[in-house]
């Protein structure tokens, strides 16, 4: 094939595009609005039966025995499982892509054995002709446990006294492991400069303590998976997740076949924000079908989304931050443990190399926990570890500026990191936008209006997160009409369709309705990394770009065969194909294709990029109820470096969602336990996510220094939003009423608290 | 196990009649009976307005209505709201406004746009806050599903609910 110089997509003139920046309606939208969209509760196959969970009543038991047989005897049972169907996984690790797991603890997580580690944990699952007989069975089922007393809390867990969870964890130090039974089951250090020193040059040092607790990603479809064991040992799965391909690996791992025998299909999914990852259901469905010889779905009820799958971790955090006379940052101290729940995993490295992430520290030392505990195990939630630590190191900085008096925008701007800046875990920033963010807010309209009544204050915080590369595949095929089909493996959370071929697109000069995206499964698709990271529109958009590419070198060659010229006498602009004596427009080109010799498919990866870096800078206002303690939310701006927006609605609508999240997590939600460690509030009347009542329009500041590492400047968007809003919020009530709230939730019950000591 | 019953009733304009057991809920019937998987479970008890289907005008959580208290009723759910030629203005709105990310609460949120709309045709920004209360969404923060409410408003006021065709 002759090849043309094609190194740069064209795009329309300088730096601006054609497609990119647009608002196109999204591919998928129509089906989502009639109800159409079939999500993974919406499966059905023919003869399929359905499943229900037997879960743990208690929080932390030894499992003495379980007796499944009044539950098989009843009429209409099919199938039961238990941890002793799982086969043995042994002690391996295995690399999921976005992070590795400890086959293991999953393999127990999925079905408790031999003990159960927090209340919810899962024991044994029954298959049946409806889902009334599964249920009816699984209260049949009997189980004896040895009850273990429960440790809730990281500090408690910490202790040597503590009651052990796994009596295989061990300590990992950097690498070197411990040789006792411990919940302790890392710690991670980084420093950087002489910390003393950098305290000896501060004018003012703060040192604050704060705990937050334990909240969930609280999408709205609960976990589901249905699954076909076939005849010929083959199964499909059929289920909402962030990751088919992870989902095809755990499965085959924890069911012990071969990778190529799963296959996995992506149904729409109904919110995931890193929660739908890790498997739950989707071996145990396999199980079932493999015993009954029937497809089985299981799906999950809320009770057992929040009680049995990950949430984000409650933590303990100390903070210690030096500041010299000038507004500069010497030193800067921390100390984080996070619980891990039942298995070892919480995101405390992340919550570690994000803490002091927005600045240039020059002395700095972090230490870092990873604690089990008698909860659900945690998952990713929306940049895993980052919102706890900017609570922390964000209302630190506003007190210091308190005391110095120096404005928190001038602050942020004076301390920003910036390119070469390196972090305290000794990464040095490539070209990054913190310092623009902060500019933003501080020409905003809201960050300039005066706020003026009693009770009412104004905060500002900053967040980072890293996004990341890691790998994506994608195909295109050219139509006859001069459509193009883009085919990829990004499950679609909120949009991504959309931002793939808006790429795709771009890179071609047709229009955005001319692409037509399709997630596919697992065997009809180049591997492909889990929707999370922040990666898609990132890496699956290189994919896109790079298909894009390779169809136009195919174009190119085929328009130089019909017109019996060199390849590099023909170019490829703005969606035309340029010989030296006539031109094609891609429609015309693309009729002619199928005539003319092979069809056109382009295929593209991305691997080796990894993007720089993202962050935003919130302003909120707030008005506190010094009787009530309620806070409300008067006006909120977001500014955050999106690098270059494919689709500005999606990404707004990311900043917009990840803020809200933030602002539950800041004001209510948290896990609710009694002494016995069961949950008190496992439903949402109870848990409390925010409302379309409880929040105000949300205001967005798309900022753009273009990521280099993307053809166009991407830069993920969906994480960083969630991380400044409890810090931003802590900081404007201080403002408003002089009281600097160190713990989360700030509900009313602990902003009460802290006003009444503030008074006495 | 108790008999099961016939239950009449009419859905999105057409006259139904279908066969279930007293304990099941609507929301059970439509999904799982009636293949009308629009409506969709988030919660089961009456949090999350995901299962919204109006009756006889009324927004409802059929999570919580057993299938036989519909008897004689009018139903109307997502899958009833497009016309054969073009998408309902709410519908239309929800999308130009980009009201959706995942998309699981909008059959929901749309159900109840409708059934706002219909009692007040003009609301305020705090009227629609108030009345979609019942209906959570946890990936938009909300902001475009209020203005998607508010075109919609503006949409219906000088169109009526004629459809927007549109080009997908
Ligand atoms: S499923 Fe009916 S309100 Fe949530
Ligand atoms: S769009 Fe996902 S819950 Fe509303």
């Amino acid at each position: 094939m002759a090849t043309a110089d094609v190194d740069t997509a064209q795009t329309n003139g300088n730096g601006k595009y054609k497609v990119i920046g647009t608002r196109p309606i999204r591919h998928d939208g129509v089906d989502k609005v009639t109800g159409r969209a079939l999500y993974g509760a919406d499966v059905k196959l023919s003869g399929m039966l359905h499943a229900a969970m037997l879960r743990s009543p208690h929080a932390h038991a030894n499992i003495k025995s379980i007796d499944t047989s009044k539950a098989e005897a009843l009429p209409g049972v099919r199938a039961v499982v238990t941890n002793a169907d799982l086969p043995e996984v042994g002690d391996r690790i295995a690399e999921l892509g976005e992070g590795a797991v400890n086959l293991r603890h999953l393999s127990c997580n999925v079905l408790a054995g031999p003990k159960v580690l927090y209340k919810g944990h899962a024991i044994a699952a029954v298959a049946a002709e409806n889902i009334h007989i599964a249920k009816e069975a699984v209260g049949l089922i009997d189980v004896e446990y040895e009850l273990l007393p429960p440790v809730l809390d990281v500090r408690e867990a910490m202790e040597d006294s503590a009651p052990i969870l796994n009596d295989d964890v061990r300590t990992d130090t950097m690498g070197e492991l411990g040789n006792t039974p411990t919940n302790i089951a890392a710690h991670f250090r980084y420093e950087k400069g002489d910390i003393e020193k950098g305290f000896a040059e501060a004018k003012v040092v703060v040192e604050r303590e704060f705990d937050t607790a334990t909240v969930h990603q609280g999408y709205i479809e609960p976990h589901n998976a249905t699954a076909l064991w076939n005849k010929d040992g083959h199964i499909t799965v059929w289920t909402s997740t962030q990751g088919t391909f992870s989902v095809r690996q755990q499965v085959a791992e924890l069911v012990n076949v071969p990778l190529s025998k799963v296959k996995v299909i992506p149904m729409e999914i109904g919110g995931g924000f890193g929660g739908k990852i890790s498997v739950y259901l989707q071996p145990v469905a396999a199980l079932l079908s493999k015993k009954s010889g029937q497809a089985v779905k299981l799906i999950m009820d809320r009770s057992a989304v929040f009680e049995a799958t990950g949430p984000t971790p409650g933590s303990y955090i100390r903070v210690k931050m030096g500041v010299d006379a000038g507004g500069k940052i010497t030193a800067a101290e921390a100390y984080l443990a996070y619980e891990a729940g039942g298995y070892p995993g919480s995101p405390i490295n992340p919550g570690c190399m994000c803490i002091f992430a927005c600045y240039d520290v020059p002395n700095g030392k972090i230490d870092g926990f990873d604690v089990c505990v008698n909860k659900p195990r945690t998952n990713a939630y929306r940049a895993p570890g980052a919102t706890n630590a900017a609570f922390a190191a964000e209302t630190v900085i506003d007190e210091i500026c308190d005391e110095l008096g120096i404005c928190p925008v001038e602050f942020r701007l004076n301390n920003a990191s910036k390119e070469g800046t390196r972090r305290v875990d000794g990464v040095e920033y490539p070209v990054i936008g913190m310092a623009d963010t902060v500019e933003a807010i501080k020409s905003s309209a809201h960050w300039q209006s005066n706020l003026e009544g009693p009770n009412r204050g104004r905060g500002v915080a900053s967040g980072f997160w890293f996004n990341c590369g890691l790998k994506s595949a994608a195909t295109a095929t050219v139509n006859a009409d001069g459509s193009v089909s883009l085919i990829e493996g990004s499950t679609d959370i909120g949009g991504s369709r959309a931002s793939l071929a808006m790429q795709l697109a771009e890179t071609l000069g047709i229009a955005a309705e001319d692409v037509n995206p399709a997630v596919v499964d697992t065997d009809s698709v180049g591997y492909t990394d889990v929707t999370g990271g922040s990666r898609v529109t990132f890496a699956t958009g290189i994919a896109a770009y790079e298909a894009g590419m390779d169809i136009r070198r195919q174009m190119i060659a085929r328009a130089a065969e019909i017109w019996d010229v060199d390849a590099d006498q023909v170019r490829y602009e703005d969606g035309t194909i340029i010989g030296p004596e006539s031109s094609y427009t891609f429609k015309e080109l693309a009729e002619l294709v199928i005539k003319t010799g092979d069809p056109v498919t382009g295929r593209g990866a991305s691997s080796a990029a990894n993007q720089g870096g993202a962050f935003g800078t919130h302003c909120v206002d707030v008005e506190v109820d010094p009787d009530l303690g309620k806070v409300k939310i008067l006006r909120y701006t977001i500014a955050q470096d999106c690098g270059t927006a494919i689709h500005p609605s999606y990404v707004e609508g990311q900043m917009q969602g990840g803020a809200v999240q933030g602002i539950g997590w800041a004001l209510n939600e948290e896990y609710f336990y009694g002494d016995d460690g069961s949950m008190h509030n496992a439903s949402y009347l109870d848990y409390r996510i925010p409302t379309c009542y409880d929040v105000p329009m949300i205001e967005t500041i798309i900022v753009e220094v273009p990521d280099p590492e993307h053809p166009f400047g991407v830069r993920g968007v969906g994480e960083v939003p969630i991380v400044p809003p409890p810090a931003a919020i802590a900081n404007a009530i201080n403002n408003a009423i002089g009281v600097q709230m160190t713990e989360l939730p700030m509900s009313p019950p602990r902003v009460v608290h802290e006003i009444l000591k503030k008074n006495s | 196990m108790a008999k099961k019953r016939v239950v009449s009733t009419t859905i999105n304009g057409n006259q139904t009649e279908f066969l279930c057991e007293p304990r099941q809920t609507l929301l059970e019937v439509l999904r799982d009976t009636l293949n009308l998987t629009g409506a969709k479970e988030g919660c089961s008890n009456g949090n999350c307005g995901a299962c919204t289907v109006l009756v006889d005008g009324r927004p409802v959580d059929s999570c919580l209505v057993l299938a036989v208290e519909i008897e004689g009723a009018d139903l109307e759910t997502i899958e009833g709201v497009a016309c054969s030629e073009a998408l309902h203005p709410v519908q239309q709105c929800y999308l130009e406004n980009a009201a959706l990310q995942c998309g699981i609460c909008t059959p929901g949120f749309i159900m109840s746009t409708k059934a706002l709309l219909d009692e007040n045709s003009s609301p305020s920004e705090d009227d629609i806050r108030f009345y979609l209360a019942g209906n959570l969404c946890r990936c938009t923060g909300y902001d475009k599903i209020v203005r998607a409410v508010q075109d919609s408003a503006e949409l219906m006021a000088s169109n009526g609910i004629d459809g927007v065709q549109i080009d997908r």
